[in-house]
């Protein structure tokens, strides 16, 4: 029910971020979604990707500090109250969302969640008919 | 003004004579006393016998924290338990504090000597003198507080921290004279200014700086910013504690109480004795000093040793204001810090890499202590992946070095790789206060 994700710990300082999406250009892995959870002094940084295994590999050699965890992309109904109606499926079921973000598959809205049970997070989904993006459902265009 | 003309206006060979004696019988007394001390003697043969003048010091054995910490916590008193009245405790190098015993007498030869350096400073019956070193373990708070007892004037004992209570303190209450660390000095004065208590509320006109290293332009800043006078004040808690020695009103050089503190001066590496007026190790052999004697106490502190007499009629030996450490301690706000207690605690944490980079800086006037530290790749996992618990771990670090540091520490998690790596010796502190 999970997708993989990357995250990078990289410090707030100009020319870091740079280095990690080099090395990630240069191992052709295409990025599909991303955001920052930013501090004064360093950020991580969490990635959507194609081969996030062959990802994650690459990137340790080159010596980035970079786990995979195990995150929910949901599918939400395209018009308003959609991720109300996602985040109140998790609330009922007692479910943390520990962060969250969106991005766009052919128009359609998904929203990465990382939850702080994912068992609970799993039945919640399946009880609500949540709709989860698989990884082979992600447009990798290679 | 001076406090004890008998000991302070000594001639100098009536001084070697006393030093001579005194030295005599305190290696006689830790012989009988300290194991330590007996086992050194006789692996050099050496009897308390033959160390008849204040010259034969030098066939004496050198005395290091080093010793100090593998005799924790009493291996080195030699006074009997029911004879010490008070224990003093000092940062070490690695987790073990050094721990300091006085007996009655030590706490009065301490406080003596305390006096002699605020007559010098010219405080008096009259003056109201607050006491802001710190209380406690440290000895520059109570060290200070029996002197400022001794020669009558009425102690404040404010201690550190709270101090916009203690500005608003020395523009009511008169306070003539202040002890503290010069860095404290220029935050006091800083916070005298946001408060709007400017020089004219204030009466101010001693200051006893010590306990860190500081230069004749903090003296000039001080001294401006607080309309006082500040008088330099040296001590280290293995010898006794602040008074050790002080500078008087000619600025030229600190007198050292050498008839309780012998000093010498070495080459740090050679360990021989080098001649006065050249800079070397301070090494300081209590010659008085009941509850902890220590013979040749290697301080790593370098100066050197200003011979001749004194335009302010004291004979006693002065030395020179202290031009860096023979080793790398460091002392951020008058607390001792030693690389080596950082990295045990960084050694302590598996998700830190072994590797760490100290800087420390001077901002608004306070020390600060920066401990950069690397993530380690392989302890990186989801876990560690949101700011709450990166945190953690940085908070989780910081409080165990303040444990061990006495001191609050900031910490910076770096990614793997960032720190340089040492190449031979390495270069772990960075220090831009420009002390020396």
């Amino acid at each position: 029910m999970t997708i993989r994700q990357l995250s990078i710990f990289i410090e707030n300082q100009s020319g870091t971020l740079q280095k990690v999406l080099e090395l990630m250009k240069q191992s052709r892995i295409q990025i599909i979604a991303c955001t920052i959870a930013d501090t004064a002094e360093y950020g991580i940084f969490r990635i959507i990707c194609s081969e996030p295994d062959r990802a994650c590999r690459e990137l340790k050699e080159a010596g980035v500090a970079v786990a995979i965890s195990e995150v929910f992309a949901i599918e939400l109904d395209n018009q308003p109250g959609g991720a109300a109606d996602v985040v109140a499926t998790f609330g009922r079921a007692g479910v943390g969302i520990t962060y969250m973000y969106a991005f766009l598959i052919d128009g359609r809205g998904i929203m990465i969640f990382r939850t702080d049970q994912t068992e609970a997070a799993c039945k919640a989904i399946a009880e609500g008919g949540l709709h989860c993006v698989t990884e082979k459902d992600l447009p990798v265009n290679m | 003004m001076i406090w004890n003309p008998n000991k302070e206006c000594m001639s100098r060979e009536q001084m070697r004579e006393l030093q001579g004696k005194r030295l005599h019988k305190v290696v006689e007394y830790v012989y009988h006393h300290v194991p330590f001390y007996r086992n050194k003697l006789q692996e050099m043969d050496l009897s308390p016998d033959d160390i008849r003048t204040i010259d034969d010091i030098v066939k004496l054995p050198f005395t290091t924290k080093k010793d100090l910490r593998d005799n924790y916590p009493f291996g080195l008193q030699a006074a009997p338990a029911d004879e010490i009245i008070r224990i003093h405790a000092s940062s070490g190098t690695t987790g073990n504090p050094t721990i300091v015993g006085y007996t009655r007498k030590d706490i009065s030869v301490w406080s003596e000597c305390m006096a002699r350096c605020l007559t010098a400073y010219g405080v008096g019956r009259n003056d109201v003198f607050s006491v802001s070193y710190g209380y406690g373990l440290f000895t520059g708070g109570l060290g200070a507080h029996n002197g400022v007892e001794t020669v009558g004037a009425a102690v404040v004992p404010a201690s550190t921290g709270n101090t916009e209570k203690h500005a608003r303190l020395i523009r009511d209450l008169g306070i003539t004279g202040i002890a503290c660390t010069p860095s404290y000095a220029l935050y006091l004065a800083e916070t005298m200014e946001q408060l709007g208590i400017t020089k004219d509320q204030i009466k101010l006109r001693v200051g006893a700086f010590g306990a860190e290293p500081w230069t004749e332009n903090m003296r000039t800043e001080i001294q401006e910013r607080l309309g006082l006078k500040g008088y330099n004040l040296y001590g280290l808690s293995e010898v006794m504690g602040p008074s050790v020695s002080y500078e008087c009103t000619e600025q030229h050089g600190s007198h050292i109480n050498e008839d309780h503190f012998f000093p010498e001066i070495i080459d740090p590496v050679t360990l021989q004795p080098l001649p006065d007026g050249q800079t070397g190790e301070l090494v300081f052999t209590t010659l008085t000093k009941e509850g902890m004697p220590v013979l040749r106490y290697r301080t790593r502190d370098l100066c050197s040793l200003l011979p001749g007499e004194c335009p302010c009629g004291r004979t006693n030996v002065r030395m020179s204001s202290i031009q860096g450490r023979s080793d790398d301690m460091l002392i951020i706000r008058g607390i001792n810090i030693f690389p080596s207690q950082v990295e045990s605690v960084v050694l302590s944490m598996p998700e830190i890499a072994p590797r760490y980079l100290l800087v420390v800086d001077r901002i608004n006037n306070l020390d600060t202590l920066q401990v950069q530290v690397e993530l380690r790749q392989d302890y990186f996992n989801a876990t560690l992946d949101t700011p709450a618990a990166i945190d953690e771990l940085s908070k989780r670090l910081s409080a165990k070095l303040k444990s061990v540091l006495s001191i609050g520490v900031k910490v910076q998690l770096k990614a793997p790789g960032t720190i340089e790596r040492s190449q031979g010796k390495s270069t772990r502190v960075i220090d831009n206060r420009k002390l020396f």
